[in-house]
């Protein structure tokens, strides 16, 4: 098990890659691939029964990317465990790459073409709902973003899950609070998604998403509840580690110049010094 | 006995289940107009109910077929196709997870229940979806054939019923694969090309110009709308007779699209014409109301055939 100093030095190394391969594309969707990286990676490290040579198992955890437009984080951390060469990112949204600008199952490792947001809760439930049917004791996650709440079929799936008692699926909501237009809270509020979820028969629990020791506790009490979903509220900033990237709605998919990268890249090469 | 293509279609789940413990109905609130009762009855834990979510819906039926559950997914046509088109685009097809999508009370079946709950848009939208194989069958012989097939594919399929009593087409033609149409009666005089419940008015309507005009005429059962038997339209239409399409759907972007697509590309320039709804809100009537309302009878694809054949 890796120590939370070892979490810390792998998120670095992953934001550093992040950048470095939005940067190389010219594309990509960078704040909210900084503000869920620190959730992948206690998730993939720490949680999750899958790798290389357990993706084919019928019994491997599956990890769902709703939100898939921050695939570069999945991407990362799916290279960095050996699931594809590293340097196969260079083709990142390049013409013919199968590489493409969210998750696809021609990258080894991903389990799902995901991009149409509020699709794969439902999708989750589904394969929470067959391993209680075939006795498996795999569990599911999915990652979503705040902004994608407002899509009907989520709360349909909500429903369901509860309804069938789905204690073996996780859904985390990484709130970090900015969606393309502005605020997600003036876009279109979903708080208090807690209460909301409680109300539809779910365990629901806030976490700080970029605190390892939060994140791993957390994932070690699931389910919170027996016989309950479970939700984890990842309270996140977008951008997050890169000071003029957080918070701040350009970086959505903004794109850094060389000087931005270069920049972003010095702030990050200290912060791994610390 | 004749049945609807929806009791074969229970009827060969059912049979299906007794040695397939991982076959899984999933339903919306709708086993009972799927003919699903007595399936639910015998396999209560082969029958998952969702509720009024067609979303959903499909979305859970990916989740339990990529995990490996056997999965027919089964709601009205009409807001299987609508509803969760983009579940059946992305979750379904994109992700390649074989769901076996049943689109039941198809086309007007649902008659007078109106235009909410008819679904004559669905092949057109779905043709347009890469990596689904689309079929309409036409009787009980083809219903079954169907649903066995589907139950092995390994890539998504959509099946579309209705809900009619239909008559079996040929007593001699046991032939059924998927991207194969069926010729259910020789001729050489025109070709009427039907699929799904229209094949029998157009088989009724070849009997007729053959006894009253002496003229023959070739029928197909295209279940297959996708992919199209392109070999037996080359065939069909290599003797320069009139070639007539018959379809329970929109004229836009059906089976006689479809089909003239394919004939105009390869050169072929045969007499043509294409049956089914026009462009309007559907008038009110039963589905057998509306099918004569619009031609798609024995008498109205008849009087088709003798136009494109001068003798109108």
């Amino acid at each position: 098990m890796l120590t939370v100093s070892e979490l810390a030095q792998k998120s670095t190394q992953y934001r550093r890659n992040i950048l470095q391969y939005i940067y190389g594309a010219g594309a990509g969707h960078t704040g909210g691939s900084l503000s869920c990286i620190d959730i992948l990676n206690v998730l993939y490290n720490t949680v999750l029964n899958v790798g290389p040579d357990t993706f084919t198992s019928p019994d491997r955890d599956r990890y769902i990317q709703s939100k898939g437009h921050t695939v570069e984080a999945l991407y990362v951390v799916l290279a960095d465990l050996g699931f594809f060469p590293e340097t196969d990112l260079q083709t990142l949204c390049r013409y013919n790459s199968h590489y493409i600008g969210h998750p696809t199952r021609k990258v080894y490792g991903v389990e799902q073409n995901t991009g149409s947001l509020g699709h794969w809760l439902s999708l989750s439930v589904g394969t929470a709902l067959a391993a209680k049917l075939d006795d498996r004791a795999y569990r599911v996650f999915t990652l979503m973003g705040d902004g994608e709440l407002p899509e009907g079929s989520n709360w349909e799936a909500a429903l369901l899950a509860s309804h069938y008692k789905l204690d073996n699926l996780c859904a985390i909501v990484d709130k970090n609070t900015l969606q393309i237009t502005g605020p997600t809270a003036d876009v279109c509020s979903t708080d208090p998604l807690d209460q909301k979820f409680e109300a539809f028969g779910w365990a629901v629990r806030h976490v700080d998403g970029h605190d390892f020791t939060a994140l791993q506790e957390a994932f070690d009490a699931l389910p919170f509840a027996t016989g309950k979903p479970s939700l984890v509220i990842a309270h996140t900033v977008k951008g997050k580690g890169v000071s003029f990237m957080e918070n701040q709605l350009k970086w959505h998919h903004g794109v850094p110049s060389y000087d931005q990268y270069q920049q972003a890249l010095e702030e990050l090469g200290e912060r791994a010094k610390e | 006995m004749e049945k609807a293509n929806l009791d074969i279609f229970s009827a060969t789940l059912q049979t299906l289940a007794e040695t397939d413990r991982n076959l899984l109905v999933v339903t919306s609130d709708s086993r009972g107009s799927g003919k699903l009762v007595p399936f639910g009855q015998r396999f209560p834990k082969q029958i998952v109910e969702i509720g009024i979510a067609e979303q959903n819906l499909v979305g859970v039926a990916a989740g339990l077929a990529s995990a490996g559950k056997n999965v027919f997914a089964v709601s009205p046509a009409c807001f299987l196709t609508a509803r969760s088109f983009e579940q059946i685009k992305t979750d379904v097809c994109y992700s390649n997870n074989p769901v076996r999508l049943v689109g039941i009370s198809a086309g007007v079946s649902y008659g007078a229940l109106g235009s909410t709950h008819h679904s004559l848009h669905d092949l057109a939208a779905l043709r347009a979806v890469h990596n689904l194989t689309i079929v309409a069958p036409a009787d009980n012989f083809e219903t079954e054939q169907a649903v066995r097939l589907a139950a092995q594919m390994n890539t998504p399929v959509y099946l579309r019923f209705g809900k009619k009593t239909m008559p079996l087409l040929s007593e001699t033609n046991r032939e059924f694969a998927f991207g194969k149409g069926r010729v259910v009666r020789e001729g050489e005089d025109l070709t009427l090309i039907a699929t799904g419940e229209t094949v029998y008015p157009a088989l009724q309507a070849a009997r007729r110009l053959e006894t009253e005009q002496g003229i023959r005429a070739r029928v197909v059962s295209m279940h297959t709308i996708k992919p199209l038997d392109y070999d037996l339209l080359a065939m069909v239409a290599a003797d320069g007779c009139p070639i007539v399409t018959v379809e329970e759907h929109s004229v836009y972007g059906g089976l006689g699209e479809g089909c003239a697509s394919f004939l105009l590309q390869n050169g072929f320039r045969n007499r043509f014409r294409i049956m089914g709804i026009p462009d309007e809100y559907t008038v009110t009537g039963s589905q057998l109301e509306i099918f004569a309302h619009y031609g798609l009878s024995e008498t109205g694809i008849e009087r088709v055939a003798l136009e494109l054949l001068d003798r109108g």
